[in-house]
């Protein structure tokens, strides 16, 4: 198992290096960015928002009940939803859905891309497949993501809002001091550098595993669930590296 | 001219090609025939350079494919056409995306210049009104045109098509093959055909080359074909009775003339 995964990771940097070239026609490639920043990125918007929406008013409510106390400022609701919003949830929990979504979605294409020989036709054209295909798909997921990330947030404070002007769990003013008290803005920085990391390993993994499918449509599948699968564990991997080495 | 020389290639230590040599004349319809598993699909991608032989040489008239660096490669593959089994159409361009794809991404010409050449090409292989079109809208047959399209919109100097009449009808498939051979004598592509299907053999086989167990086995042309008497070709080519009654009446054709 140690050889098998020493080799495909090998196998993956020999394929990112493929990858990551100049493109060989500049036009097709902002093209294919802005089709896939569309596909990838503007596509997951409902997602994001319906997700941290209710997301945001759970963790309202849960703060709400657990940590109502005489000893504790009514306020420290508002602030702690901020912090779980900002330092885990808009980050790595969205990414881990995304990768879901997006990484199954590449994954998908380009190993139906593969065994169609879509990916043979363009090396035959004399393109290099792997820049062609992934490299538009990696760029533009990164370039989304922030935006992704941000929204998330906005989304899931505004879901906390809702919960504090439609319930008797506290007050509309207490939740916004409380989202406003001792606010770190490292800390929404810090959430955007893990997005933008694990945005690079959903797509590369993804595209990696779809890139190298052998066989017919249940290799497809399999690749999808196993880009799912390996990308969400090194996702938590990430996230344990990025927070050591950026909040210490 | 497309030559191959001693080619031998192996799989996972399984040896697959034996020593294949054979020659693939310019302006002609080559096809490399042998039944499923006898090794002619990976000789072709090995002509392509898909695969690389562990032995042997291909050479692109006179020019050894081992021998070039990659900008020479790249180069080339522009001369180069492929139709594929599964016509390998992009999914999210239409039939005009697909055919303006190479000239798009290698020809110099003016986008207006490109799509003269793609509607050419488009109308060149008997497509109306399909320009719109995305792959899953159009059937089998019209796939494979629009993969012959789009093989020689850049004028290729080497055309592969690999077993173009899979999955097609009878009548479809004499389409295509008629298609194929016109392109080739028009242009005067080298054109190279893997096939099973026995009436692309015996119409427009100009040049043929019987791959049985990784091994060349046999030479020649849809003449000399009825004439041969290698017992695997014969097992192979006249498997169906109805092939049968054709040698048989060829051979006692032949017989009356003489």
């Amino acid at each position: 198992m140690l050889i098998g995964s020493i080799k495909s990771f090998g196998r993956y940097c020999v394929f990112m290096t493929q990858v990551i070239r100049i493109p060989d026609k500049w036009r097709e490639f902002f093209k294919s960015l802005v089709f896939e920043i569309s596909k990838l990125g503007v596509d997951s918007i409902p997602l994001v928002i319906i997700i941290s929406l209710f997301i945001g008013a759970v963790i309202c409510i849960q703060m709400t009940l657990n940590i109502t106390s005489p000893m504790i400022p009514a306020y420290s609701t508002g602030m702690a939803t901020r912090e779980i919003l900002v330092l885990e949830f808009s980050s790595t929990m969205m990414c881990l859905i995304l990768a879901g979504k997006v990484g199954s979605n590449i994954a998908s294409e380009i190993g139906t891309m593969r065994v169609t020989e879509q990916i043979d036709a363009l090396e035959i054209m004399g393109i290099n497949s792997a820049n062609f295909i992934v490299l538009p798909k990696i760029v533009g997921f990164i370039l989304f993501v922030p935006v992704l990330c941000i929204l998330s947030m906005f989304m899931g404070l505004l879901g906390g809002a809702f919960i504090a002007e439609f319930t008797d769990m506290l007050t509309l003013e207490n939740y916004v001091y409380g989202i406003q008290s001792f606010f770190i803005p490292w800390n929404v920085y810090y959430s955007i550098i893990k997005t933008v990391v694990f945005a690079y390993i959903i797509t590369s993994i993804a595209a990696y595993y779809g890139y190298y499918v052998n066989g017919g449509a249940l290799e497809v599948g399999k690749a999808s669930t196993n880009a799912v699968v390996s990308s969400s564990i090194i996702i938590l991997l990430a996230d344990v590296i990025l927070t050591k080495l950026l909040l210490q | 001219m497309i030559e191959a020389k001693h080619v031998s290639k192996w799989f996972d230590g399984q040896r697959i090609l034996y020593d294949v040599t054979a020659t693939f004349e310019t302006g002609k319809t080559n096809l490399i025939i042998g039944q499923s598993g006898s090794g002619k699909t990976v000789f072709m991608k090995c002509l392509i350079g898909l695969h690389t032989p562990e032995e042997g040489e291909i050479l692109y008239d006179g020019r050894r494919f081992r021998d070039m660096d990659l900008s020479q490669k790249r180069k080339l593959r522009n001369e180069i056409g492929m139709l594929f089994q599964g016509s390998a159409l992009f999914d999210n361009e239409t039939v005009l995306g697909n055919v303006m794809f190479p000239l798009k991404m290698f020809s110099p010409d003016t986008h207006k210049q490109q799509l003269e050449r793609a509607h050419f090409c488009i109308e060149r292989v008997g497509l109306k009104n399909a320009d719109d079109k995305f792959p899953s809208e159009i059937s089998g047959g019209m796939q494979k045109r629009v993969a012959i399209a789009r093989a020689i919109a850049l004028n290729p100097k080497y055309l592969f098509c690999d077993e173009p009449n899979s999955g097609l009808d009878p009548q479809t498939s004499l389409l295509i093959d008629a298609l194929l051979s016109d392109i080739t004598h028009e242009y005067g592509i080298t054109t190279i055909i893997n096939t099973h299907d026995m009436n692309s053999v015996l119409g427009i086989g100009e040049n043929i080359v019987f791959i049985n167990k990784g091994h060349c086995d046999w030479k020649g042309n849809d003449h000399t074909i009825y004439a041969s008497k290698n017992e695997d070709l014969n097992n192979f080519v006249f498997a169906s009775p109805l092939f049968k009654e054709v040698k048989h009446y060829m051979e006692k054709r032949e017989l009356d003339q003489k």
